[in-house]
């Protein structure tokens, strides 16, 4: 080493000190920008996430609950069994609106003349002797009787109530006129007009009248849709992603299916609902509106998901797993029944299941095969005709009812909420099973 | 180093550094380094397992050149040898456990007693059955201790009741040297021992199948030196039994374990012979460069 070099190295020291410090202003100054904007960002999502998820909650939680008036109904033996005799077929036939208006008369006698009473009657829903009838045929005894019955209001009135219509309004431009308004009051005053939990959302399927609609056809034509998906798609994905990652040769015509399918996962769903349209219902003469179209459809969406979430989970195995059993002699498909599959099950679940929330979530191809009909009946099978709960979504979003824009938001609700099970399903079979070797 | 201090150091007979201190140091008989012959005695009167002219190839690459040797019945013989030099890759020939590779192809002729190992007539299912395997890092699966040692006699249906599997699991455990140590814990996750207790279930569960040659795949590498010394007793015991093969790239334990020892270098068989011998008196320039750590 030479002596020159040896002084030099002081001075470069202290060079490289100096240069350092220049830059590290700089440097920190970027790093403190850079965590800036990822708040920023991180903020900004959750902002729109809470403005969502307000704005829904906000329109949607007034449609749990629900207008009812209680109302004095006596159930005259004079029309509901005019012939003494208690004929079921008499009395199911009986004329149960009269018995809902008398009622209604009872609490205002003072009201007369055509006109003002069928705006008496109007407070009640045309589902008020609907209940009463199905009441009398569970307890025929009641006949006879007079009881106070909590009725369903109609929809207008619950509108009112929840002070979606302008009192102060010119009485020409709202669909509650002044003496509907009064006697409403007078009901509240009086305690015979009550929210009450809203069970028909949950209990009913479509109507026309909005306090009688319910999400109950729509999630049933859900649970079977997404039931056939899941019957089909699971097992015919897991054989699929068994076979193609431990069974099929590599060679050209695999790498093309492998392509083919990862490309399948990208396709637009509604091109999924198109060749169900011209595949299930046109060639295969499948009845339209049906959950096993829909849930063939959605499996046909599904099934590219499961695919490749199943081929992860089974590569994510460790290949000492799969030497130890060879080397005990167990055949492959033993090796890949007794070992891999049951190992890498929890990550085919959690793929999925996800897969199968995005299913629940789909609109678009239903569209196509006619699932968007509107359909009062609540479906009891997978050939019934039915709709799902993003359909009615989109089906009552589309109506200009106040009371249909909160169901809208409250069904909404309620399919988020299935999704937030689904996908907290499938996180907790991550966690649970996540293994460490 | 000379050899006759290697001998010492791994505490061969004296006999046999007695008969190899008057020599020179480099007294090899091959020392021309391209000469790839196989140098000593690849046959011998017992033989359980008889390989000649066996290549491997992974795709274009030949992994073994030509090996030739033979396996004596209960005898434990070590494939020792620089890594990447094929020694893996000849084992796992043996069980045909290079079938699970799809670019990797097998000529020559390998048998176990009189049957052709890579006759299409060989299931591989019973061939690993005669032939078990454990392996470098231990891989128990991810079940009970119980169940790890049940799993070969299940599939193989060696076992008609609950407690004939009973006894063959506590027996396989036994002769593993493991039963004390897990006796009250049968049902808790065979990945819950200790490494070397691993490696010694996962060697119970080789034998409980009862097959007739055991290759050891550097079976100690992942193990500190106490669990070592168990699997190193262990194997002499089990020699009774059966016919064992190790590949080990420590040449203390070859020397320690073994009686034969096969030197492997670049996919050449280089030399073969007894251990005593290839340590204190090896007769090939590259062997004894190996031993006497020059390179390694
Ligand atoms: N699966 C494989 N594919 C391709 N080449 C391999 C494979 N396994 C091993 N080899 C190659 O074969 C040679 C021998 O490897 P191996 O038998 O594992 O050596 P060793 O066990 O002696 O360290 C090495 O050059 C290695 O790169
Ligand atoms: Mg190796």
């Amino acid at each position: 080493m030479s002596k020159p070099n040896a002084t030099a190295v002081p001075t470069a020291s202290r060079d490289i000190k100096t240069i350092v410090n220049a830059t590290l202003k700089r440097r920190h100054a970027a790093e403190r920008r850079f965590r800036w904007y990822g708040l920023l960002a991180i903020s900004l999502g959750l902002i729109f996430v809470l403005l969502m998820f307000g704005n829904i909650i906000g329109k949607g939680y007034p449609a749990f609950w629900q207008s009812y008036i209680q109302l004095p109904i006596k159930f005259d033996a004079a029309i509901l069994d005019p012939e003494g005799n208690r004929d079921p077929h008499a009395i199911e036939n009986a004329d149960y609106a009269a018995l809902v208006r008398t009622g209604l008369r009872a609490l205002f006698p003072n009201v007369e003349g055509r006109v003002e009473l069928r705006a008496l009657y109007a407070l009640s829903s045309s589902d008020a002797p609907l209940e009463l009838r199905q009441q009398v045929m569970a307890h025929p005894t009641l006949i006879g009787t007079e009881q106070e019955i909590w009725l369903l209001a109609s929809a207008t009135v619950d509108t009112f109530v929840k002070g979606n219509i302008d009192r102060q309004a010119e009485e020409d431009h709202r669909p509650i006129k002044d003496n509907q308004i009064g006697w409403i009051d007078q009901l509240q005053a009086t305690g015979k007009l009550k929210q009450r939990f809203n069970t028909i959302l949950f209990t009913s399927g479509d109507s026309r009248e909005p306090e009688q609609a319910g999400i109950r056809g729509a999630l049933m034509g859900s649970f079977y849709t997404l039931l056939v998906t899941f019957l089909l798609s699971f097992p015919v994905g897991v054989a699929t992603a068994v076979y193609l990652e431990e069974f099929a040769p590599k060679n050209r015509w695999t790498d093309l299916i492998e392509v083919n399918i990862n490309n399948l996962a990208a396709v637009p769903s509604i091109v999924f609902g198109l060749l169900g349209l011209a595949v299930f219902i046109n060639f295969f003469g499948l009845p339209r509106s049906a959950p096993l179209v829909g849930g063939l459809v959605l499996s046909l969406m599904t099934l590219p998901v499961i695919i490749i979430a199943g081929r992860a989970a089974l590569t994510s195995v460790p290949p000492s797993i799969r030497e130890a059993a060879l080397g005990m002699g167990a055949s492959k498909l033993q090796m890949v029944g007794h070992h891999v599959l049951p190992l890498a099950m929890p990550g085919m679940l959690t793929g999925s299941i996800i897969g199968m929330a995005r299913a629940l979530g789909e609109s678009a191809p239903l569209l196509m095969i006619g699932m968007v009909a509107f359909i009062v009946d609540v479906p009891k099978s997978f050939l019934d005709p039915s709709t799902v709960l993003p359909v009615q979504i989109y089906l009552w979003s589309d109506l200009p009812e106040r009371a249909f824009v909160e169901r809208t938001s409250a069904a909404i609700m309620v399919l988020l909420a299935f999704m937030i099970l689904m996908n907290g399903l499938a996180i907790i079979l991550r966690k649970r099973f996540e293994r460490r070797w | 180093m000379s050899t006759t201090a290697i001998a010492t150091d791994l505490g061969l007979k004296p006999a046999a550094t007695a008969a190899t201190a008057s020599r020179s140091v480099s007294s090899v008989e091959v020392t021309d380094y391209d000469n790839r012959q196989t140098v000593g005695k690849i046959v011998v009167d017992n033989a359980k397992m008889i390989c000649r002219g066996v290549n491997v190839y992974y795709g274009e690459k030949q992994a073994i050149k030509n090996v030739s040797l033979d396996i004596g019945a209960n005898e434990v013989i070590a494939f020792i040898g620089p890594s990447g030099c094929g020694k893996s890759t000849f084992l796992r020939c043996l069980n045909r456990m290079n079938d699970t590779i799809t670019t990797c192809r097998v000529t020559g002729q390998i048998k176990l007693d009189d049957d052709d190992v890579y006759d299409k007539s060989i299931d591989v299912v019973q061939l690993r059955a005669r032939v078990g395997m454990v392996f470098q890092k231990p891989n128990p699966f991810p079940k009970s201790i119980y169940e790890n040692v049940a799993y070969g006699p299940r599939i193989h249906g060696m076992v008609n009741t609950k407690a004939e599997l009973d006894d063959l699991v506590r027996d396989s455990l036994e002769r593993a040297g493991l039963i004390k140590e897990v006796e009250k814990r049968l049902n808790e996750p065979g990945t819950s021992l200790s490494g070397g207790q691993q490696q010694r279930l996962c060697i119970a569960r080789a034998i409980a199948v009862h097959p007739e040659v055991i290759l050891m795949d550097e079976p100690c590498s992942a193990l500190d030196p106490i669990a070592t010394a168990k699997i190193e007793e262990l194997i002499d015991e089990l020699r009774e039994n059966y016919t064992i093969v190790i590949v080990t790239h420590s040449m203390q334990q070859a020397a320690r374990v073994s009686q034969r020892t096969a030197y492997f270098h670049l996919g050449d068989l280089i030399e073969i012979g007894e251990t005593d011998q290839i340590f204190t008196n090896p007769k090939h320039k590259l062997t004894e460069d190996y031993i006497t750590g020059r390179f390694g």
